[in-house]
């Protein structure tokens, strides 16, 4: 690895906070964001619970000083409120932003108002919205409200796709394209993805037990994060001190099925694998890994499988924190990306939620209350997708 | 029964896009999936909205189609027993 | 970012055109009516089993035959790397989906089409496909997706994490979606003959679609087309100086100058307003330059960039001009670099920069 890559800001809003602070009370507090659906409209709101943000898109655009002139979907909204929030704690200016990228993730783009509006739009009615619906759209509108005028892209890669925005970032950092870069994902909870999961029959009606025995599928959920990245040369400049240091990444694929993983997790074992090797670390060094853990069936059990494979017989504390926010799809992997850098800044382990019996098939246990004053070095955080698209990151504490 | 196994071939050709296979190729006593007619655990969730929409049958566990949908016998078993 | 040369060792590209054909190159263009030029499919059964093509839809069949053929041509059997660019991903899976959950009110759904909208489909086939374990990212920024995807892929191999990269874009026609960019305003309404677009005056463009694939790598292999010597972007520009200004940095970094370039290809569109900027810099900077269109041909759509790199490469390896795509007179000796020209509503600016092997 040539290029360091540093973590200078964080920003967050999902169902357990609406910024980096709450969020961070909530993990803290074991308060669950998982709960009733009041927002979206949809015919199955008593069927499931859901991590939704509880704010209306009306709430929202005042929280992001947004006009109504200003047309966006929910997803962008989500995605403007969290990378204002990074920004501003990367302590960057409004010049900064002329020299700074925006790497964003998103699986549904505008489909939160093309569900909504599909006939009107043949019809030739509130066309104004079907301009929203491509991802590209998304995160052209969270560059607008930034002020990003430069190198702006999507990604799109199912539920690992903000994890590949940061490792994309951090590429683009390393090869030398940027010297800062905005990274990160949003997705709005839609009816195109609630009866997506409840079509695959892989939803749980009741709040999600990722790594329980009895686990019965996973719960949606919202949300947005974004990081800012930034060069060495960057920070050499402004002097700033930085959060962390992106030291790993890596991107495999587990080319076994089209939405489960394979028995032996191969996917998840390479990308954890490839992302210390890249780090030039051992599984030894890791303090904590954020599993994907959705709570259905294939992925925990797989999922652990694979942790039981590289680390042997030391394994490192791990949880999922599906259970707190539900499965935000494009935001998740940048959502735990931030649930990382907070447990190697406060030296703590989030809990796994809901856990009353292990699973039977692993001996791994997974973490289940909060802990403090841990020495939290490096964190892996996983996030895989649909397509057998595998990602893991992996995020050190800085070297003095 | 031979009439529903008959309607039953036709309905899973339509519904899981057998382009290349014609009732007559399907043995009712073969498995669906794996060896026999080459099935995955998508086409069982197709199989689960067939019986719903078609039969009225409704398998809350996926898990429990297994059995259910071991071949079109077992499946025509399986619907004159609940219908 | 190293500089590490790369090139285009294989390709292949499902069009509106008969772009499959080895053994023609556009002496005879195909006629399209209409503000909808669709493509000009191969014959799936020869190339995709029939239990794996049930479920496929056509971006997803174009896809995978482009992808194979491509890795044939360059002789690779498992790329190290897949890279998809698509502007709307997997639209009739997902038009298909969203309107069973409209007309079957949230009830009974299958789950195929949903499994089959996810925009990174294209990708996760193709890695089942052809076994490959390796990086697999999907890009989807509207008229940018396939240079993004591009710039990955050289990053990969610059970088030394591939060596034999698949890159492919594409995007697919669907019957609403075409409605949708007609009431948008985004399509010329009497649109005649594609061949005609740069002399119609109304505003608005036609819809096309297409699966372009390549296979890039560091090794220049006897089937090579082309050498990928730059790919940059331009923002905002502040005005022509300032656009120009850029495209001569460019050139200038790799020691040349405009008189170097043998053929400039734009992606002029049939909107008077999108072709301005085209012709303005045809007129003064590339006055003097061979100059090419080629959305006539795929018609226009967000990966549509994807076709004029699969035609530049072609020109290359052949040394030959299709007359069909000429915007000039201007007459041309050897062919040793093409420019790419590709923008958006003056906004976002590309430049592929395609040399002699």
């Amino acid at each position: 690895m040539s290029e360091r890559v540093f973590v200078t800001g964080i920003g967050t809003i999902s169902a357990i906070g609406n910024d980096i602070e709450s969020t961070f009370h909530s993990l803290l507090d074991s308060k669950s964001g998982v709960g009733p659906i009041r927002h979206l409209k949809t015919k199955h709101s008593n069927d499931f619970v859901a991590g939704e943000v509880n704010h209306s898109n009306e709430e929202l655009r005042m929280m992001a000083g947004l006009s109504e002139d200003f047309i966006c979907t929910r997803t962008a909204l989500l995605g403007i409120i969290a990378a204002r929030e990074a920004v501003k704690n990367a302590g960057l200016s409004n010049l900064d932003m002329e020299t700074t990228g925006l790497i964003s993730a998103t699986t549904i783009g505008g489909m939160d108002k093309s569900e909504i509006h599909y006939h009107d739009y043949i019809q030739g009615d509130n066309l104004e919205y079907a301009k929203t619906h491509p991802c590209g759209d998304n995160t052209e509108k969270i560059a607008e409200a930034l002020g990003i005028t430069g190198f702006s892209t999507t990604i799109s890669t199912a539920c690992s796709s903000s994890a590949n925005a940061i490792m994309f970032g951090a590429r683009m950092i390393k090869s030398g394209q940027l010297d800062r870069v905005v990274v990160g994902g949003t997705d709005a909870l839609s009816k195109f993805t609630l009866n997506g999961f409840n079509s695959l029959m892989i939803l749980d009606k009741e709040p999600c037990k990722p790594f329980d025995e009895n686990r019965k599928g996973l719960n949606l959920g919202e949300g947005a994060a974004y990081l800012v990245l930034e060069s060495a040369n960057a920070i050499d400049l402004t002097g700033k001190t930085p959060l962390c240091e992106v030291t790993g990444y890596a991107n495999a694929n587990d080319a076994f099925h089209q939405t489960a993983s394979s028995p032996t997790g191969e996917g998840p074992f390479l990308s954890m694998k490839r992302a210390l090797e890249k780090a030039g670390l051992s599984p030894g060094d890791i303090s904590y890994i954020n599993a994907h853990g959705t709570g259905t069936d294939n992925n925990d059990m797989t999922e652990g499988l694979a942790i039981q494979r590289l680390f042997g017989e030391y394994v490192p504390k791990f949880s999922s924190t599906k259970a707190f926010t539900g499965h935000t799809l494009g935001a998740a992997g940048a959502i735990e990306a931030i649930i990382s850098i907070l447990a190697i800044m406060n030296g703590f382990v989030p809990p796994s939620l809901n856990i009353k019996t292990p699973v039977s098939d692993h001996y791994i246990r997974p973490q289940k209350e909060a802990l403090l004053n841990q020495v939290i070095e490096h964190v892996l955080s996983n996030s895989f997708g649909f397509g057998g698209n595998d990602s893991s990151l992996l995020f050190s504490k800085l070297r003095k | 029964m031979n009439e529903l196994i008959d309607k039953l071939k036709g309905e899973i050709i339509e519904q899981l896009n057998l382009e290349d296979i014609e009732p007559e190729d399907i043995d009712a006593a073969d498995p669906l999936f794996g060896d026999g007619l080459g099935l995955d655990s998508i086409d069982a969730l197709e199989l689960i909205v067939l019986l719903e929409k078609e039969y009225g049958l409704k398998i809350d566990d996926p898990k429990k189609g297994k059995e259910i949908f071991h071949s079109i016998n077992t499946l025509a078993e399986y619907i004159q027993k609940n219908q | 970012m190293k500089t590490t040369n790369i090139y285009i060792n294989g390709m292949a590209c499902i069009s509106p055109q008969e772009s499959l054909d080895k053994s023609q190159f556009l002496e005879v263009a195909i006629e399209h009516t209409g503000n909808q030029l669709s493509c000009i499919e191969p014959k799936y059964k020869d190339f995709i089993p029939p239990m794996q093509a049930r479920r496929m839809s056509r971006i997803l069949k174009m896809c995978n035959v482009a992808a194979q053929i491509s890795l044939k041509d360059a002789g690779v059997e498992k790329p190290d790397a897949i890279e998809i660019a698509t502007g709307l991903g997997c639209m009739a899976d997902s038009e298909k989906f969203l309107k069973s959950i409209i007309d079957n009110g949230e009830e009974m759904l299958t789950p195929t089409a949903f499994i089959q909208s996810t925009h990174n489909t294209i990708g996760g086939q193709l890695a089942l496909a052809l076994g490959v374990n390796n990086q697999n990212f999907t890009f989807s920024h509207n008229d940018l997706s396939f240079e993004h995807a591009l710039l990955d892929s050289l990053m990969l191999i610059r970088e030394n994490e591939a060596r034999n990269v698949l890159l492919g874009g594409a995007d697919e026609i669907t019957e609403n979606t075409h409605i949708i960019k007609e009431k948008l305003g985004l399509l010329k309404m009497n649109a005649g003959s594609n061949f005609d677009i740069l002399t119609d005056e109304t505003s608005g463009t036609i819809e096309g679609e297409g699966a372009s694939f390549f296979v890039l790598s560091p090794d220049k292999a006897n089937s090579c087309y082309g050498k990928l010597t730059d790919l940059s972007f331009g923002y905002k520009p502040t005005d022509m100086a300032d656009l120009e200004k850029g495209i001569i940095k460019l050139l200038s970094k790799h020691n040349l100058k405009i008189e170097d370039l043998s053929l400039v290809i734009s992606g002029y569109n049939g909107d008077q307003q999108n072709d301005e900027i085209f012709k303005t810099l045809g007129a003064r900077l590339f006055k003097s330059t061979p100059q090419a269109y080629y959305k006539h041909l795929c018609g226009d759509y967000m990966t549509s960039s994807a076709f004029s790199l699969w035609l530049a490469a072609r020109i290359m390896k052949e040394q030959k001009i299709p007359k069909i795509i000429n915007l000039n007179e201007i007459g041309q000796g050897p062919i040793n670099h093409i420019f790419i020209h590709n923008q958006a509503s003056n906004n976002n600016h590309s430049f592929i920069l395609l040399s002699k092997c």
